[in-house]
């Protein structure tokens, strides 16, 4: 008896498998043709409804996510025919996906950097910036530090460089106190976007945490610590957080974090959110560009939900006008 | 001249008496901080997480709107993943545990290939991520599918199968095999009738305490780059899907404190299924295993 269940499973095992590799020799090349994903269904529906069914992938960012999350449930809601999905492997991950075709899209809360670039150009693959968001870097301190009224990048970099163990070592007034410094690791493009803005490409030298909360909650409960993150993570944890002004080599007095600061640029820190798609396929996939209408359509709304702050309307015409090319 | 010098022994009886107490304590809180910090771990996550398990906490997908949060895709996912990955890793590794222990040579090839099936199992999982993203993902091009993932994990679990498999095949005694031989069966006869059915309840221990090693692990499914955002389910091996434990990591880091409990909901799912799936093995073992 057990032997024949066992037979059975065995029978039923290797009639799987066999359907499944002789399903993958005859798919493959939809799949390429595709993208990525599920190309099954489509083929039967395109001509009928050629605008409303295909797939679409995206990777990068996860401070971009939240905003492309919004919006893909709301698009989904519209166009459920359309299979979208996004990963979550961090900027500087999701471009290697990019760089390999494997995505449609591409999240980044950073500029594409000079080599990702180059490394595009190689493997032929054409693409478009699209602004989506502007996001603040919030510098924060623990509540019960009542000293710290602003920094300047240059305070912020004896911080982050290592060089200052005690906060009276990063300015004279400021108490003998121990500065425990929290950063996002290498996997954020907001490390990046940090190092470079703050840091002239100097390594951060703090502890490193590839989960931001785990930055925002060890800010909240030790006395001398600071981090950085995104805005959204401070306006969710406001009450257990200090926002620290910061004063830039261009500001003239140190700018609190706020939306208008943040939309204007006045604030040292605020930086486009990007999302960096495929020109070839709006050629290929129709309901690539009918996503990324919609998303620029609804960037500002689902930015605004998930914490971040809007493009001004010009600039996200700007960014419209760029989609219209593909026209 | 007295053989036993009571008064001395009894000087020292006290403290061994003591010792002996003493240690009984120690490694009763040995046992007691695992199961310690299990239980409060446990508790934490259902007080957390209880609340949240609704009906429409397994209807929904996932959302970035905590309200309308919910597993349908990472479990139905994992359903896909662990169904495509158990006849997989089954066939592959049985087969390979059969061939070492009844058809291969006794020589330093297959000792060879033993030892090194045995460090296999030691390999992190996150190495053989980076083999699946290499070999399935990239150069077979079956890119972040079902199927691609599925094979990553075969691979994953493979030797704890077959050196599980080995161990009950072994544990079959010779008499019988010998006996069935004697009586005409041919290799594979007394393979099929004799041998697997013997050996069945370890190996079927082992499958499922692999398979639900394989159900938690994140790592693997981090490094082929499978979505956590996604608004379907897969319909055929070749389609992309998301799975429990990814769903779980990219909930924890989400900003909004709600998904704190969202994510205990989700950990409370998956423990439900290990434990299914434990006690199903330990069930399997203890009404089989009495077989000789």
């Amino acid at each position: 008896m057990k032997k024949s269940i066992f037979m059975a499973a065995l029978l039923m095992s290797l009639v799987f498998i066999l359907a499944a590799c002789g399903g993958g020799n005859a798919s493959d090349p939809s799949e390429e043709s595709t993208g990525n994903g599920s190309g099954d269904g489509s083929e039967a529906s395109t001509d009928a409804e050629a605008s409303a069914s295909g797939s679409i992938s995206g990777d990068g960012s996860s401070t971009v996510a939240p905003i492309l999350e919004l919006i893909n449930e709301d698009f989904n809601a519209e166009y459920p025919e359309i299979q979208v999905s996004i990963g979550v492997s961090g900027t500087g991950g999701g471009f290697e996906k990019f760089v390999a075709g494997e995505t449609d899209f591409q999240n980044a809360s950073r500029e594409i950097k000079e080599e990702e670039v180059s490394e595009l150009e190689k493997a032929g693959i054409d693409f478009t910036e699209f602004k989506v968001a502007n996001d603040g870097l919030t510098v924060a301190v623990n509540t019960e530090n009542d000293f710290v009224d602003y920094l300047t990048f240059e305070e912020l970099q004896t911080i982050y460089s290592g060089e200052a163990e005690k906060w009276s070592d990063v300015r004279d007034e400021f108490p003998d106190e121990e500065i425990t410094a929290y950063a996002p690791d290498q996997s954020h493009g907001t490390h990046d976007f940090f190092k470079e803005a703050v840091m002239d490409d100097g390594d951060i030298t703090a502890e490193l945490n590839q989960d931001t909360n785990v930055i925002s909650q060890s800010v909240a409960s030790s006395e001398g610590a600071i981090g950085f993150f995104g805005y959204n993570y401070y306006m969710v944890n406001q009450e257990n957080l200090k926002g620290v002004p910061l004063q830039g080599p261009e500001s003239e007095e140190p700018v609190k974090v706020t939306e208008e600061t943040v939309m204007s640029y006045e604030y040292p820190l605020a930086r486009p959110l990007f999302v960096y798609a495929k020109n070839e396929s709006f050629e290929n996939n129709e309901s690539f560009m009918q996503f990324m209408e919609y998303t620029l359509n609804n960037a500002s709304s689902a930015a605004e939900e998930a914490g971040y702050v809007a493009l001004t309307e010009d600039e996200m015409q700007e960014q419209k006008d760029k989609l219209e090319a593909f026209k | 001249m007295e053989l036993i010098d009571k008064k001395s022994i009894g000087k020292k009886l006290n403290g061994r008496l003591m010792l002996n107490k003493v240690l009984k304590y120690i490694f009763l809180l040995c046992t007691l901080v695992g199961l310690v910090v299990l239980a409060t771990l446990l508790i934490d996550t259902i007080i957390d997480g209880w609340s949240y398990l609704t009906a429409d906490f397994f209807t929904n997908f996932s959302s970035s709107r905590p309200e309308n949060a919910g597993i349908r895709g990472a479990l139905i996912g994992t359903l896909w993943l662990m169904g495509t990955t158990a006849p997989i890793a089954i066939i592959l590794s049985v087969g390979t545990a059969l061939y070492l222990e009844e058809y291969a040579p006794k020589n330093k090839l297959t000792d060879f290939i033993k030892i090194n099936i045995s460090n296999l199992a030691g390999v992190p999982s996150v190495v053989f991520g980076l083999l699946g993203l290499t070999l399935f993902v990239r150069m077979a091009g079956l890119g972040n599918s079902v199927l691609a993932a599925a094979l990553t994990m075969s691979l994953m679990i493979l030797p704890v199968i077959v050196v599980a498999s080995q161990e009950a095949i072994r544990s079959v005694p010779s008499s019988i095999r010998e006996a069935s031989i004697g009586m005409g069966a041919t290799k594979w006869q007394t393979i099929t009738r004799i041998i697997l059915p013997a050996s069945l309840p370890g190996i079927i221990t082992g499958i499922i305490l692999s398979l639900s090693r394989a159900i938690g692990e994140t790592a693997p499914l981090v490094v082929i780059g499978i979505p956590t955002i996604l608004l379907f389910t897969p319909t055929s091996v070749f389609d992309t899907f998301s799975a429990l434990p990814m769903q779980i990591f990219s909930w924890v880091k989400m900003p909004n404190p709600e998904f704190q409990s969202i994510t205990a909901a989700a950990i409370l799912v998956l423990l439900f299924i290990l434990f299914l799936m434990n006690s199903v093995a330990i069930y399997i073992r203890n009404k089989y295993s009495k077989r000789f």
